[in-house]
């Protein structure tokens, strides 16, 4: 393939579920050597229109060619062979076996017994030509996610795939890695590849990608030479509408210890230190951020506090009483809210409705129960007032909540935890795979906390988040606390090494 | 106890040990793709009746076990039907297999209770491999099912990590979202691993009514299907661990009818009780060890697989 033959062709692509018209005339074209973004926001259509590439999904209307040959492929192992791969955000890889059987697993290349020591001899030299340093023999789970990452990378490159989909690739990078990452796609791209890269982050776009096709509510806005385009103008594309960028709004005015942290230490599900003797303090007004790349320790430190997992070693005192190891109960009744990682399971259940799940957190109210029976008239009541109070959206309060959407749901979930009038709020990736109207929203109830005087620990992985929202910065690393700056006293750069595990000026100022 | 009467014991354990093997080495390939079938027993019993009335008709003791295979493998594609292309509860599933395997075999097996057999499998002794001391009489004077069960062992540890089908199976267990994006078509590995299941299991109860009773019975699996199921986590899903698991079993349920005929004075309920007890003990540590270490399930081991619709 020369460098500017057309690798993929959509023209007119369009696929509805029950209900949702996904991809609505979808167009993107993909030439050899390039580096095609996709932005959009979530629920834009771009998962769809991948896998609709990658053979997961079939096309309702429309024509996709690829190599010049028009298809509609029925499985993945049809779009395999046309050297379509994909990147997924989860990594398809099976984590107990090695490296070799991860990347020879559903492959006909090699014969019906398996000569694993041969494929593994052949990994390595391809691995070592692409500068892609992995070891064969490794077991997956062994692996950091850099390295998984790149795993998946050499996978679809040793399979020949000569166009590759990355489906938010930097989301669990530390931004020295996500460069590394581009690096190597460049390569990829220069040898005459096709690369489609999945993300939301402009920044990126604008700094790594040739050309971005933008889409917006199922559609295929537009599709711009990087060059001719900067970060407004795609903010613009993407929301449809002008949009305020990264600006600090406010700031707080941090006042008593609420939370305070002493030489914490914890161990994760598998077993190993998941905390190592962290400190740390929040103040009532003040926003805490937790920066780390996930995985780092940011799961167990919310559970913690919110006595969702025990501790070995340490202190943890809320507005000056001792509650280290005790019940969540105990922890909610000296006022912290908990906005889960997980909302669709930590935090609400899915098949319950709204009243119900309001109902979770104020089962022991006096205003809503009488003796063991609930007083259902006046919980819808209170529901109705946090519905309209917060702003959601949902068809009626009866229904199961998992058909509301994710930003809605998120709401709810806020409704419920800041209505207890708590004065510490542990909101953990608060933002995650909400649309932008939403993620304001949602940022607006945290910033008027703050306001109101409580403290908030908000753990996330957006860096730009943080430097909007926060105070001070906490950087977690492999469960240490890397240090703790002041937001106004510090930039990405200094951030991102210690997200790499480079310390800072330790302490708990 | 002297040397013969050890080694008549140890013989006896690989005899009764065998219907087990096969089918524990039936569900550690089923469960190997992520599907759990609790219809062992169901299965066994079906064989068992389908391979005795084949034999029973045709004269034909082989005829029975092809038969016997046969019926089992059918069994399964129900359970096979159900959890993989209608995702319903695999536990579920294999529960009413049995229920459905131990009613079904009764009816269908009716006219045939207490005949005996004209033509079963009789033992053969393996010329030179049967003169070894001690190994010999253990090992290989039995009929040929036994040794065809020696073969299978290696037959299908050589499948499961030595082949691409194998690597294949492995991760259609582990992580079929994975598989699938590899290619991988996880409902037709999940429906070839049930299907060799259930023949399995199947053949194993053709080994109680062609060889070991040989006679149909009611029931007559006794519970064997469970412990096949409990075998497979004592193997931690690997073939050649389900032989000894099988022997050990066997060997206690040897025991039991030496010390009957031997006039000891214990209680024959307590004697049917070993196996069951000896299964809890075992699970008790085998389900301790998996949980330290990085082994055991297929990590996808009941888990219906489906792409992630809307």
């Amino acid at each position: 393939m020369g460098i500017n033959d057309i690798l993929v062709e959509m023209k007119g692509i369009t696929k509805a579920f029950p209900g949702v018209l996904a991809n609505d005339q979808v167009n993107l074209t993909v030439r050899a050597g390039e580096i095609h973004a996709l932005l959009g926001e979530n629920g834009a259509g771009k998962s769809t229109l991948m896998s609709i590439l990658t053979g997961l999904y079939r096309y309702d209307q429309g024509e996709l060619a690829v190599h010049g040959k028009k298809v509609n492929f029925n499985s993945p192992r049809d779009a395999i062979a046309e050297g379509i791969g994909m990147v997924h955000q989860h990594f398809k890889l099976v984590s107990t076996f090695t490296v070799t059987e991860n990347v020879a697993m559903g492959s006909d290349s090699w014969g019906a017994i398996l000569k694993l020591d041969q494929i593994e001899k052949k990994l390595a030299a391809f691995s070592m030509e692409y500068g892609l340093q992995i070891d064969p023999k490794a077991k997956v789970w062994q692996l950091s996610i850099g390295e998984q990452q790149r795993v998946e990378i050499v996978k679809l490159l040793f399979r020949g795939a000569d166009i590759l989909i990355l489906d938010e690739p930097t989301a669990v990078l530390t931004p020295q890695e996500a460069n590394d990452l581009y690096i190597v796609l460049r390569k990829m791209a220069d040898e005459g590849k096709g690369v489609i890269v999945i993300t939301h982050k402009m920044q990126e776009v604008i700094e790594h990608a040739d050309m971005v096709t933008v889409m917006r509510g199922g559609k295929s806005v537009a599709t711009v030479p990087k060059d001719y385009t900067d970060e407004t103008e795609l903010a613009r594309l993407m929301v449809g509408r002008e949009l305020d960028l990264v600006h600090k709004i406010e700031t707080g005015a941090p006042g008593e210890v609420i939370l305070q942290l002493q030489e914490i230490t914890a161990v994760s599900d598998r077993g190993h230190k998941a905390l190592k003797d962290v400190n740390l303090i929040v103040r009532a007004g003040e926003i805490m951020g937790i920066a780390g790349v996930a995985g780092n320790g940011q799961r167990e430190l919310a559970e913690v506090i919110t006595g969702l997992r025990p501790i070995s070693a340490g202190q943890i005192t809320i507005n000056k009483v001792d509650m280290t190891n005790r019940q969540p109960l105990d922890i909610i009744k000296a006022g912290v809210a908990h906005i889960p990682e997980d909302r669709h399971n930590t935090g609400l259940v899915p098949n319950l409705d709204a009243y119900e799940n309001i109902l979770l957190k104020h089962y022991l109210d006096k205003d809503f129960r009488k003796g063991p029976f609930i007083l259902w008239s006046a919980l819808s009541q209170y529901t109705q007032t946090l519905i309209n109070k917060f702003d959601i959206k949902l068809s009626v309060p009866e229904a199961p909540v998992k058909a509301m959407s994710g930003g809605n749901l998120q709401k709810l979930l806020l409704a419920r935890e800041i209505s207890m009038e708590p004065n510490l709020i542990i909101a953990v990736y608060p933002v995650r795979g909400l649309d932008i109207g939403a993620i304001q929203a949602v940022r607006g109830l945290l910033m008027e906390a703050r306001r109101e005087g409580k403290g908030v620990l908000l753990i996330s992985e957006e860096l730009d988040e943080l430097f909007l929202l926060a105070d001070r910065l906490a950087v977690l690393h492999e469960g240490e606390l890397m240090g703790v700056l002041e937001v106004e006293k510090t930039d990405i750069e200094e951030v991102g090494l210690m997200m790499a595990g480079k310390k800072g000026v330790k302490g708990c100022a | 106890m002297d040397q013969g009467i050890i080694i008549a014991i140890l013989a006896t354990a690989v005899t009764a040990g065998t219907p087990i093997l096969y089918a524990a080495l039936g569900e550690i390939i089923t469960e190997r793709s992520g599907t759990l079938n609790l219809g062992v027993e169901g299965m066994m019993l079906v064989g068992a009746v389908s391979g005795f009335m084949a034999a029973y008709v045709s004269g034909n003791p082989w005829l029975g076990f092809g038969a016997a295979m046969a019926a089992g493998g059918a069994v399964s594609l129900i359970h096979a039907f159900l959890t993989i292309t209608l995702r319903a509860n695999q536990v579920v599933c294999g529960l009413a297999l049995t229920i459905f395997g131990t009613g079904f075999s009764s009816y269908i097996g009716k006219p045939f209770v207490g005949i005996p057999l004209k033509e079963t499998f009789k033992p053969v002794e393996i010329p030179f491999l049967s003169d070894i001391p001690v190994i010999g009489p253990i090992f290989f004077n039995h009929d040929p099912l036994v040794y065809i069960s020696y073969l299978l062992i290696i037959l299908l540890a050589f499948l499961i990590y030595r082949t691409r089908w194998g690597l294949n199976l492995r991760a259609v267990g582990e992580n079929p979202a994975a598989a699938d994006s590899a290619g991988i078509s996880v409902s037709i590995t999940r429906y070839q691993s049930v299907f060799i299941g259930g023949m399995l299991a199947g053949a194993g109860g053709a080994y109680l009514s062609l060889a070991y009773a040989p006679s149909w019975l009611e029931n007559m699996t006794a519970g064997r299907g469970w412990i096949a199921v409990a075998l497979v986590i004592f193997a931690m899903w690997d073939p050649y661990k389900a032989l000894l698991g099988s022997y050990i079993f066997g060997g206690v349920e040897a025991l039991g009818f030496r010390l009957q005929t031997m006039n000891v004075t214990i209680s024959p309920f307590f004697l049917k009780m070993l196996p069951y007890i000896l299964t809890i003990v075992v699970l008790i540590i085998v389900t301790r060890e998996t949980k330290t270490r990085k082994v055991g399930a297929p990590a996808a081991l009941g888990q219906p697989y489906h792409r992630e619709d809307r």
